[in-house]
C-alpha cells in the first residue's frame, strides 16, 4: 500500500444470515440446542454443510467493496437506504467484522455513527461530557483542555450541573454533537449525524464539519443530504445493493444518484394520453429538463412540449399549464391563445413548445396541470398530476449558503448595489 | 497521539510512522490487549458512571450498599444461629462468621448479575463504537467491587462491637478477594456473552444466585457438611472462597480443608480463562446479534 492512502479497501463483502418469519433479533437457547440435535443426529453431512434451516437466508450486505482514499481527502458516501452505507461505515470502524476482504486503515480513527452515543440520562450535563468524549476515544487530559470549547458551543453552560434527562431534545443533541466535534482524529467517519437539531444548529454543525475537512483530514462522510455532501466532499462513492456503483467527483456522483432515483418513477416528466381519448385532448406531455430522467438544473433552459390532437377545430382555442409544487402550490402559469398564435384550426396534429430560457423556479419536486379550452372558455380536457421532474440546486453549490428545501418558491436574478452615504 | 497538536504537517509524519491497522474477516487482532490498555480510561469512565448512577435519586445513596448486608446478617443469625442452633465457627460470634460469608457472596452475586447483563444494557455503545468489549463486563464487576468494599465497613463494625481481634491471617484476604474476583469475572463473562445471542441466561441467573445462596456456606458453617463430601461440595467454588474468607477473618481454631480448597480455587481458573476464550471468541459478533 502506498504511503498516503489512509483507507484501503479491498473485496469488502460482509454476510447477514436472515431468518423469515422470525422476528426476533435473537435466538433462544432452546432453538439452539435443538438444531445442534438435529445436525448431529442421522442428517447427512452435505445436508449439515448446506446450512439450512428452512427460511434462512443468506444476505449479502456489501459485496465486493474496493476503493481507496487518500490521506486528507473527503469522500461522501451515499445509496439509497439499504444499500450498504451503514454496514460499510461499521466494518470501517471496526464494530463489526468483514465476511470476506480486507480494509488498511492508516491514523488515528474516531466514527461517530449516532450523535450521544452513550449519554446516561441520569448524569449531568458536565458528567456527560467526559463519559461521551471517552466513549469516543478522547483521553481525560484532552477532554479537559476542550471542555470549555464543548460547553461555548453547545450553549448550554446555564445547565452544565443539571441531569441530561431535563435538557429539552435541542439542547441534548447540540450537547452531544458538541462533543463529538471537538474530537481530532487524523480520520473521521460520519454517518447521517447532520440530520439533528433545528436549521440554525444544523448549520453550525456543517460549518463545523467544514472546518474539520479543511484542515487535512481525511473524511468519510455519510448522508442523505446531498447539499451537505457536495458542500463537504469532493469525491463520492455510490453503494447500490451492497456494491459500488459509481466512484468519482462528487457532483457528477450526485447527479447520478439523483438520476438513479429517479428511475423508481415510472417514465418521469413525460405523460401519454390513453388510446381511447376523443375530441381535443393532449396526446403526450414531455418536460425537457437539463438532465435525463426528469432532473433540471436550477436556471437552465427547460422545454414544455405538448402534443395536441385537434379533431374538432374551432377558433379561440386556448392551452395554458401550471407547474405546481409539491404542497399543490401553482407555482407559474403559462398559456397561449390560438388568436395570438393559431394552432386549433385545422384539425389534426399539432405540437406546442413552451421555452423557458432560465427556469428558475427553486428547488423541489414539481408536476403540471395542463387545461385545454374551447370556444366560449369552455374546458375540454384538463389534466392533473402529470409530468413529475425536479429541480436541483446542484448547479450553483454556494458554499456560503446551503440551499434548504421550502426557503423560497422562486429565485429572481437581482443586481446589488451598495451605497455609504 | 493525543497530546500532539492539530498541525497537520505533524500528523502527516505521524502517520508514516505509524503501524497501519488491517481489519479482515477471522482476524483475532493481535493488537486487542494493547488496545484493553488504551481504552483503560474508558474502562475508568464506564465504572464511575455506573456508581454515579446507582444511587441517583435515591435518598439515602450509598448507606444501601451498608443496608442490604447488614440485614441479610441479621436474618440469617437470626435464622441459623437462634433457630437452627446451628454452630458458630471457632469462637467467633455468629453474625461475624456469617458476615465473613456475605461479604463475598454478595460481591459474587451482584457482580454476576450486572456483569451477565452489562452487555445487553450497553448494547447502543456496542452497536455503534468500537471499544475492546471486554471493558463492559470487567467495569460492571469493579461496580460490585466499590459495593463490597462499603460493606466491608460493616465487618470492621461488628468486630469492634464484639471486641473481636483477628489474627496475623486477615493479611491474606486481599488473596482470596482475588479469588472472590476471579470467579465473579470469569463465570461473568461466560453468562454475558450467552446472554447477547441466548437471552434465556436472563432467567438463569436469578437463578443460580437464589440457588448458589442456599447451597454455598454462607448462612452455616461448611463444617457441618460430613469431611467424606466435603470435596464435592468445594466442586461449588464459592465453597472454597467463603472457606478462605472465614479462615482468614475468623482465624483462630477455624480449619479449612486445603483439598477442597485447591479444587475451588482449579475450578476458579478454569472458568475464568474458559470465559475469557469463550468472550473472545464470540466478541466479534457481538454487534451483529445483540
Amino acid at each position: 500500500m502506498s504511503e498516503d492512502i489512509a483507507i484501503g479497501v479491498e473485496n469488502l463483502g460482509k454476510k447477514y444470515i436472515i431468518g423469515h418469519q422470525k422476528p426476533e433479533r435473537y435466538t433462544t437457547l432452546r432453538d439452539a440446542i435443538a438444531n445442534k440435535l438435529k445436525s448431529l443426529g442421522h442428517q447427512p453431512l452435505r445436508q449439515r454443510l448446506n446450512n439450512d434451516a428452512p427460511g434462512r437466508e443468506d444476505f449479502w450486505a456489501l459485496k465486493d467493496v474496493s476503493f481507496e482514499i487518500r490521506q486528507g481527502q473527503r469522500v461522501g458516501i451515499i445509496g439509497r437506504n439499504g444499500a450498504g452505507k451503514s454496514t460499510l461505515l461499521k466494518i470501517l470502524s471496526r464494530i463489526t467484522e468483514p465476511t470476506t476482504g480486507r480494509v488498511s486503515i492508516k491514523g488515528r480513527v474516531a466514527s461517530l455513527l449516532e450523535v450521544g452515543t452513550g449519554f446516561h440520562p441520569e448524569l449531568t450535563g458536565r458528567e456527560n461530557i467526559y463519559l461521551n468524549g471517552a466513549i469516543l476515544g478522547m483521553s481525560k487530559v484532552e477532554i479537559k483542555r476542550k471542555f470549555d470549547e464543548i460547553v461555548a458551543f453547545a450553549e448550554i453552560d446555564k445547565f452544565l450541573d443539571t441531569p441530561v434527562k431535563r435538557y429539552s431534545s435541542g439542547m441534548y443533541v447540540r450537547l452531544a454533537f458538541a462533543v463529538a466535534a471537538h474530537l481530532e482524529p487524523e480520520i473521521l467517519i460520519v454517518d447521517e449525524v447532520l440530520a439533528v437539531g433545528d436549521y440554525q444548529f444544523q448549520k453550525k454543525c456543517l460549518g463545523k464539519m467544514e472546518d474539520v475537512a479543511k484542515s487535512g483530514r481525511t473524511v468519510l462522510f455519510v448522508s442523505h443530504n446531498m447539499q451537505a455532501v457536495s458542500q463537504l466532499t469532493e469525491r463520492c462513492v455510490i453503494l447500490a445493493g451492497g456494491r459500488t456503483h459509481f466512484d468519482g467527483p462528487t457532483d457528477k456522483a450526485i447527479m447520478t444518484y439523483l438520476v438513479a432515483q429517479k428511475e423508481s418513477f415510472d417514465q418521469p416528466a413525460y405523460y401519454q394520453a390513453p388510446p381511447n381519448k376523443s375530441g381535443n385532448h393532449v396526446t403526450w406531455a414531455r418536460v425537457h429538463t437539463s438532465e435525463p430522467q426528469g432532473l433540471h438544473c436550477w436556471g437552465n433552459p427547460i422545454i414544455f412540449e405538448f402534443a395536441l390532437n385537434i379533431t374538432e377545430p374551432q377558433e379561440g382555442v386556448c392551452f395554458s399549464f401550471q407547474v405546481v409544487n409539491a404542497h399543490q402550490q401553482a407555482v407559474t402559469y403559462q398559456w397561449l391563445f390560438d388568436s395570438e398564435k393559431p394552432f386549433g384550426h385545422q384539425a389534426g396534429k399539432v405540437i406546442l413548445r413552451c421555452i423557458i430560457p432560465k427556469f428558475r423556479i427553486y428547488m423541489g419536486t414539481y408536476k403540471l396541470i395542463t387545461w385545454l379550452s374551447g370556444r366560449g372558455r369552455i374546458i375540454t380536457e384538463s389534466l392533473s398530476d402529470i409530468c413529475f421532474f425536479e429541480v436541483t440546486m446542484q448547479s450553483i453549490v454556494r458554499n456560503e449558503f446551503d440551499w434548504h428545501p421550502d426557503a423560497c418558491l422562486y429565485i429572481e436574478d437581482a443586481n446589488w448595489e451598495i451605497y455609504h452615504p | 497521539m493525543a497530546q500532539l497538536e492539530k498541525s497537520g504537517s505533524i500528523i502527516f509524519m505521524l502517520d508514516r510512522s505509524q503501524k497501519e491497522l488491517v481489519i479482515e474477516a477471522g482476524r483475532s487482532e493481535s493488537q486487542y490487549w494493547k488496545d484493553l490498555w488504551r481504552y483503560r480510561e474508558l474502562f475508568y469512565f464506564l465504572a464511575w458512571r455506573d456508581i454515579l448512577v446507582r444511587y441517583k435519586q435515591t435518598v439515602i445513596g450509598i448507606a444501601w450498599a451498608l443496608i442490604r448486608p447488614f440485614l441479610t446478617m441479621v436474618v440469617f443469625t437470626v435464622v441459623f444461629s437462634l433457630l437452627a442452633k446451628l454452630p458458630s465457627e471457632g469462637n467467633a460470634p455468629y453474625p461475624i462468621m456469617v458476615f465473613a460469608a456475605l461479604l463475598p457472596w454478595q460481591f459474587f452475586s451482584n457482580a454476576l448479575s450486572e456483569c451477565s447483563n452489562s452487555l445487553i444494557s450497553n448494547a447502543n455503545l456496542i452497536s455503534k463504537v468500537y471499544f475492546p468489549r471486554l471493558i463492559v463486563p470487567a467495569s460492571a464487576v469493579i461496580v460490585s467491587f466499590v459495593d463490597f468494599l462499603v460493606s466491608g465497613m460493616i465487618l470492621l463494625a461488628l468486630m469492634a462491637w464484639y471486641n473481636f481481634v483477628p489474627s496475623w491471617r486477615i493479611l491474606t484476604l486481599p488473596a482470596f478477594t482475588l479469588i472472590a474476583f476471579a470467579l465473579s469475572m470469569g463465570a461473568g463473562l461466560w453468562l454475558a456473552a450467552l446472554n447477547v445471542k441466548y437471552r434465556d441466561f436472563r432467567y438463569v441467573v436469578p437463578f443460580i444466585l437464589q440457588f448458589g445462596l442456599y447451597i454455598s456456606p454462607v448462612g452455616f458453617s461448611s463444617t457441618i457438611v460430613p469431611e467424606k463430601w466435603r470435596w464435592v461440595y468445594s466442586l461449588n467454588p464459592m465453597v472454597g472462597v467463603i472457606d478462605g474468607f472465614r479462615w482468614a477473618i475468623i482465624g483462630g481454631q477455624t480449619k479449612i480443608s486445603w483439598s477442597g480448597f485447591t479444587i475451588s480455587v482449579g475450578l476458579v481458573a478454569l472458568l475464568l480463562l474458559g470465559g475469557i476464550w469463550y468472550f473472545r471468541k464470540t466478541e466479534r459478533t457481538f454487534a451483529d446479534v445483540i
